[in-house]
């Protein structure tokens, strides 16, 4: 006679926890998301495959996330023109942040868990970009990513994470190369670095400020950094001009590259080397209250890995495209818009490598190949840095704003020393 | 010590114009109870009528005043006519939710007609600057100056010298006894509030000429003036010229002796010790009604 366990016999008990155990284990064997790897991949459902994303169509950055959706919207066209992912014409499913970050975490549990896309795409910006691969990774999803680039992005360290643009600290890379590959006979011997109290601009100067002292280019004074919201900036200025550096690294947006550029020329403060991180990149906004382009002549700008005339992967069809489809010129193309159609380029190169569109397959092959885009090279590192992104930089030259470096893509070379304000 | 120098010099001429822009917000402040949020608004769209008549007419900017500064006059009459004399009971906090609802639409409107680029006034004394005793200094600072000191001394006079100023004393005192004596209150105020914004629109020539300015850059100046009445005296006009003054200074000195980050930070922490010791700012709202 078998013993009892309280109101069940023994063997039945022995018998339900095996049956359990075999549930259990038939159940995670089924698990739709995250196949386990060497599996066969599942077959592509019939119908379209949609591909997700949430944007801010609305609120602050609404303007970049209309710009975005134009750049996936623009790929998903083309390909669908030709024929589609493996015979399956391609859906977009855009859902609207409205710039909140709570927003951007339930719209990507909605277009996995209850759209039930098969592929998910990046949102606009950082934070963004760090939440919506969270919660990609809790179902085994890639996130290929345009716009997250700074280093926060990289610093969560998430494996289902690909950004396909040029990471933000790096974007003064190639000025810094070009720096000190000149001769140390001519080469600057004083630095002095300023930026604005931004996440972005921060990293930026705080990364050349670092491979310019392991250059042998001397700090002049202590790194100045500025609140954001500072409307003032000729103490600023003032304290740069007193160092008498030889080179000068601005991490500024618009306002204060201005203010800058008008203060050194109202002190008659002629540095060899004047490069700001932004502003001198915004045309007639920055030319016109300095006092024309020839004021700019000299000044340095970077570039974050893309404009018209780069011959990168399907760049000149992309132009044709998009003046066709959205109109204006090639110089108004938005930056956010290359961005994206990068993030799909990316996507689609490696689930033709792939043949599937499985997930975990997807980031196998993500994290081991090299892809190329509108942007150029890309190769992810283990935390989904781009590898071989480029900045290139352009300097104002007899009223243009023109690449100089790297020498590869430049329309004229940089011209060293900056020239003395015109008076 | 030139950097120091140089800093001060910056501050004092800065601090002109914010004086200039903040009269406006305390007189507004001593004689109608009303605290103007929309001022910051009335400052940029007084820089964004000098860009106009510079970019339509070529006027200068100096010149371009004659036209402004009515034109925002008969502005600030009408609202006063149309938003704030329908005030009648808790005037502050109410003047604070009318005004700011202004700002919004001043801003949508000028947003709607300039767009969200940039701006900045253009002319030779702006770019620049003339050597003295070894220090680089720009006209247009100068010049802003200058006029902010016309323009309060002509505020002055127009309240210590003339019978409007009278009137005007008389309504910050005391309303009731004001009216009982005479004193047409309404009208002394719709004219007062006129002439706050008439001088914001001379401010913001000012402001539009040593700043690039936008449509939204009116929410970090309202903040700075609003510091400046509360430092000098609310309803005080000397109060708003001295806290000018010293805010920029104090924040100009700290950039470039420390860091600029503290800038705004020191120029509190005195703020806050000030007002422990003398919660009324530096002329105290009871001394802006012996005015």
């Amino acid at each position: 006679m078998s013993q009892r366990l309280f109101s069940v016999s023994i063997d039945k008990f022995i018998y339900i926890i095996g049956a359990l155990i075999i549930l259990m284990a038939g159940l995670s064997a089924c698990s739709s998301s995250g196949s386990t790897t060497g599996s066969t991949p599942p077959p592509i459902p019939a119908g379209p495959i949609t591909i997700g994303a949430s944007l801010p169509l609305t609120g602050d950055f609404s303007s970049d996330g209309q710009a975005t959706e134009q750049g996936y919207q623009l790929w998903v066209d083309n390909i669908n023109k030709s024929g589609g992912i493996f015979g399956h014409q391609v859906k977009l499913d855009i859902l609207d942040d409205g710039t909140k970050l709570n927003q951007t975490t339930t719209n990507y549990q909605t277009l996995i868990n209850v759209h039930h896309d098969e592929l998910v795409v990046g949102p606009f910006a950082d934070d963004f970009s760090v939440a919506a691969a969270r919660v990609a990774a809790r179902y085994g999803y890639a996130l290929v990513e345009g716009s997250g680039t700074a280093p926060v992005v990289f610093q969560a360290h998430l494996h289902n994470l690909f950004s396909v643009s040029l990471a933000a600290q790096n974007t003064l890379n190639t000025f810094t190369t070009w720096l000190l590959s000149l001769p140390a006979s001519v080469r600057p011997k004083t630095a002095v670095y300023a930026t604005e109290q931004d996440p972005y601009l921060q990293p930026i100067v705080e990364t050349a400020k670092s491979q310019l002292e392991k250059g042998g280019i001397r700090t002049a004074i202590d790194e100045i950094t500025y609140p954001s919201e500072t409307t003032d900036w000729n103490p600023i200025a003032d304290k740069i001009i007193a160092a008498n550096p030889d080179v000068v690294v601005l991490g500024t947006v618009t306002n204060d590259a201005v203010a800058f550029v008008q203060r050194f020329k109202q002190e008659h403060f002629n540095p060899k080397v004047m490069v700001e991180v932004s502003g001198p990149d915004q045309g007639t906004q920055f030319t016109d209250p300095i006092g024309g382009a020839n004021v700019a002549e000299g000044i340095i700008v970077p570039n974050g890995g893309w404009y018209p005339g780069l011959s990168t992967y399907q760049n000149k069809q992309f132009q044709q495209q998009y003046i066709a489809k959205f109109g204006g010129n090639a110089a108004g193309i938005n930056g956010d818009a290359v961005q994206a159609y990068s993030v799909l380029q990316v996507l689609l190169q490696a689930i033709e490598k792939a043949h599937s569109i499985d997930n975990a397959t997807l980031i196998q092959v993500l994290h081991s190949n090299t892809f190329q885009s509108l942007q150029g090279p890309v190769r992810f590192n283990s935390d989904g840095e781009n590898l071989l992104a480029t900045a290139y930089l352009f300097q104002w030259q007899k009223g243009n704003l023109i690449p100089v470096y790297p020498p590869a893509n430049a329309q004229g070379t940089p011209e060293y020393p900056k020239p003395n304000w015109p008076s | 010590m030139k950097l120091i120098l140089e800093a001060v010099v910056n501050g004092l001429l800065m601090g002109g114009v914010y004086a200039l822009m903040a009269s406006g917000l305390t007189l507004v402040y001593g004689v109608m109870e009303v605290v103007n949020i929309a001022q910051g608004i009335f400052v940029v769209a007084g820089a964004y009528l000098s860009y106009t008549l510079q970019q339509r007419l070529h006027l200068d900017l100096f010149l371009g005043l004659l036209v402004t500064v009515p034109i925002m006059f008969v502005l600030g009459l009408f609202i006063e006519w149309a938003m704030l004399r329908r005030l009648k009971r808790d005037r502050i906090v109410l003047s604070v939710l009318v005004t700011f609802a202004l700002t919004l639409v001043i801003e949508g409107v000028l947003g709607l007609i300039y767009g969200a680029s940039l701006v900045y006034l253009h002319a030779w004394y702006i770019s620049n600057s003339f050597q003295i005793f070894g220090f680089y200094i720009s006209y247009i600072y100068v010049f802003a100056f200058l006029l902010s000191t016309l323009l309060l001394g002509a505020l002055y006079l127009l309240v210590y010298r003339t019978t409007f100023g009278f009137s005007l004393r008389a309504s910050m005192q005391n309303r009731a006894a004001a009216l009982l004596v005479g004193i047409d209150v309404e009208q002394v105020q719709a004219i007062t509030f006129g002439i706050g914004v008439s001088l914001a629109a001379a401010g913001g020539m000012a402001f539009g000429a040593t700043n690039v300015f936008n449509a939204n850059s009116s929410f970090d100046l309202i903040t700075r003036l609003l510091v400046i009445i509360v430092l000098g005296g609310m309803g005080s006009l000397w109060g708003a010229l001295i806290a000018s003054l010293l805010m920029l200074v104090i924040g100009d000195v700290t950039a470039v002796v420390w860091s600029p980050i503290w800038s705004n930070t020191m120029f509190f922490v005195l703020l806050i010790a000030l007002l422990l010791a003398r919660p009324q700012g530096l002329f105290g709202q009871r001394e802006g009604r012996k005015q």
